[in-house]
């Protein structure tokens, strides 16, 4: 009896811990310390479920499995580059999602029917079910667009599809809770059309929403936590499951926001997608020579650098932050003007920069970027291209159109750094490369701004 | 109706925790800056890993005796386990590049 005194009271001490946590991860003092008290939460209410939950067997299994999942995930989280993060965080969502999905199919045979399958127990562990195999399929198809993996496939009729396969999976849900008993094969049926959509759900955005998808999908996630939570009447896993739920769904939102668009626009995958906008009349490229460059930046009163998902893969951060430290010797201001979606995910940029000691005043968000470009002389573009693409602002029927830009053309000069002409990741084209104002530094971003760093330095 | 309003009153506490979670997650979350959008994700993404706590009945209720069980249960664990472990770790090391600020 102590045994479960103590384990509720620990899920309490969890639950408090976890909000805590959240609270302190979203400023930026205190951030780190929170996702440690969130972690002590968590082995907290980890171990005092091993020990103290009624009724708990095979205890040498139960740490074989988290010996294994520890050693995995420590070592997959501490190899990764920072480039691919987005990657494992949806890695990581999935296997949650999975997990929530696998617990509803032992929990299932469980149920006590009596007679009929009309209760909160069925309708638990199916929405458990449904939304964890649909977070679990999802976030592997969102992992191998960002990975490059898995092109987008975009079929005209893939909207009515996926709304008949989320039709008949809802349906067969009340079909196997019509039953009198739990019918395995009808759930076996229910989890590979859950597979399905998880699948068909993602394959039609574009890479570039991927943040926004993983977003929800974590979202997702806490939601099937929850249900298993409800399930054992666990209040540790309900707190925590919802929390992120209700979190989860926030950030989606304000993702969406930062990019003027509605989630049902990204969800139904509007972007990247059929751009008429494509090869007006253009004029022709300018190129800028490296001295040119840093003679332009060496007498420069103000400089402002937008980095792009090219500085993430050129891991340029550092040469970035070294041509920075040297202009500011010179009496150049320099800021950085940090775009709510540059990178593959919200403060992807930021988290690069800091890797690099770019001091935080340094960053200036989206808004408080644009109103400066006017008395700025140079705006550097480094391998960044839909977030600065006029197109969004002045052609209508541009797939961007209505997503806010950093406003580079209102910049005296524009240096944009980039390794070849390539599209960017939305796939059109960019009409900005063209403009008067622009000059072109072709090269990979690490390469340009070490001969940058090394050109500035001679002047 | 009266079954409805049963259904709540039964689950009253459940309801509670759920309305306040809610809540609470959306104050906590509403007033951050967009530099730490990334790492609270991922924050976020570890805590939901408590699902972990769910593998751990359905393995410690398994016979075992029953393959099968003892082979979903324990597929589960893992599973929970990377989230948990993965998203704290990947969490921190994003955070611990804030951290050498030299600016206080």
């Amino acid at each position: 009896m102590i045994g479960e005194y103590f384990l509720e009271s620990s899920y309490i001490v969890a639950s408090v811990l976890f909000i805590l946590g959240l609270k302190m991860l979203s400023h930026p003092d205190t951030a780190r310390k929170g996702n440690l008290w969130a972690a002590l939460g968590m082995t907290l209410a980890i171990f005092t479920t091993i020990f103290f939950h009624e009724g708990i067997h095979n205890v040498l299994w139960i740490f074989g499995g988290i010996l294994l999942g520890t050693v995995i995930g420590w070592m997959m989280a501490v190899k990764v580059q920072m480039t691919a993060m987005p990657q494992m965080v949806s890695f990581f969502n999935g296997m949650g999602g999975g997990c929530a999905a696998l617990i509803s199919l032992r929990e299932f045979p469980n149920i006590e029917a009596s007679g009929s399958m009309m209760n909160g127990e069925s309708l638990i562990i199916l929405l458990g079910l449904m939304i964890g195999t649909v977070s679990f399929s999802g976030s592997m198809i969102a992992l191998g667009k960002l990975n490059g993996n898995i092109k987008d496939i975009r079929v005209p009729f893939m909207q009515y599809i996926n709304t008949l396969v989320l039709l008949s999976l809802v349906s067969l849900a009340v079909y196997i809770m019509m039953q009198t008993t739990p019918v395995n094969t009808l759930l076996y049926g229910l989890f590979a059309l859950a597979l399905v959509y998880g699948f068909l759900f993602v394959m039609p955005i574009g890479g570039a929403d991927m943040p926004v998808v993983i977003s929800l999908l974590n979202s997702f996630t806490g939601v099937a936590a929850a249900c298993g939570g409800f399930l054992y009447n666990n209040q540790a896993m309900i707190t925590g499951g919802i929390l992120v739920g209700s979190a989860g769904a926030i950030l989606t939102i304000l993702m969406c926001k930062a990019m003027n668009r509605s989630l049902v626009n990204v969800l139904l995958g509007a972007f990247g997608g059929g751009g008429t906008a494509v090869d007006k009349e253009r004029g022709s490229v300018k190129e800028i020579t490296i001295t040119d460059a840093a003679i332009l930046l060496s007498y420069s009163h103000k400089v402002i650098i937008v980095p792009g998902y090219g500085l993430a893969v050129a891991k340029a951060q550092h040469s970035c932050h070294e041509l920075e430290k040297l202009l500011e010797k010179k009496g150049v201001e320099v800021k950085y003007a940090i775009h709510p979606v540059a990178g593959r995910m919200p403060g992807h940029m930021n988290v690069l920069l800091a890797e690099a000691d770019v001091p935080y005043p340094k960053l200036a968000e989206m808004e408080e970027a644009n109103p400066q470009m006017a008395t700025t002389d140079v705006a550097i573009v480094i391998g960044a291209n839909d977030v600065v693409n006029p197109a969004a602002e002045t052609d209508p029927s541009s797939p961007i159109y209505g997503m806010q830009i950093i406003k580079v053309l209102d910049a005296k000069n524009i240096i944009v750094m980039k390794r070849s002409m390539g599209k960017g990741y939305a796939g059109i084209e960019n009409e900005l490369f063209f403009h008067d104002k622009t000059r072109m530094l072709f090269g990979d971003a690490k390469d340009s701004l070490q001969s940058l760093v090394n050109e500035v330095r001679s002047i | 109706m009266e079954e409805i309003l049963k259904l709540i009153f039964q689950n009253k506490e459940a309801i509670f925790i759920v309305l306040l979670s809610i809540f609470l997650g959306i104050e906590v979350i509403s007033n951050v800056p967009a530099i730490l959008h990334t790492p609270l994700m991922s924050g976020a993404n570890a805590i939901h890993g408590v699902v972990v706590i769910g593998g751990i009945i359905v393995m410690g209720h398994a016979d075992p005796d029953n393959y099968m069980a003892l082979g979903l249960g324990l597929l589960a664990v893992i599973l929970g386990t990377l989230n948990v472990v993965g998203g704290f770790v990947v969490t921190n090391r994003m955070l611990e590049m804030f951290k050498k600020k030299p600016n206080k």
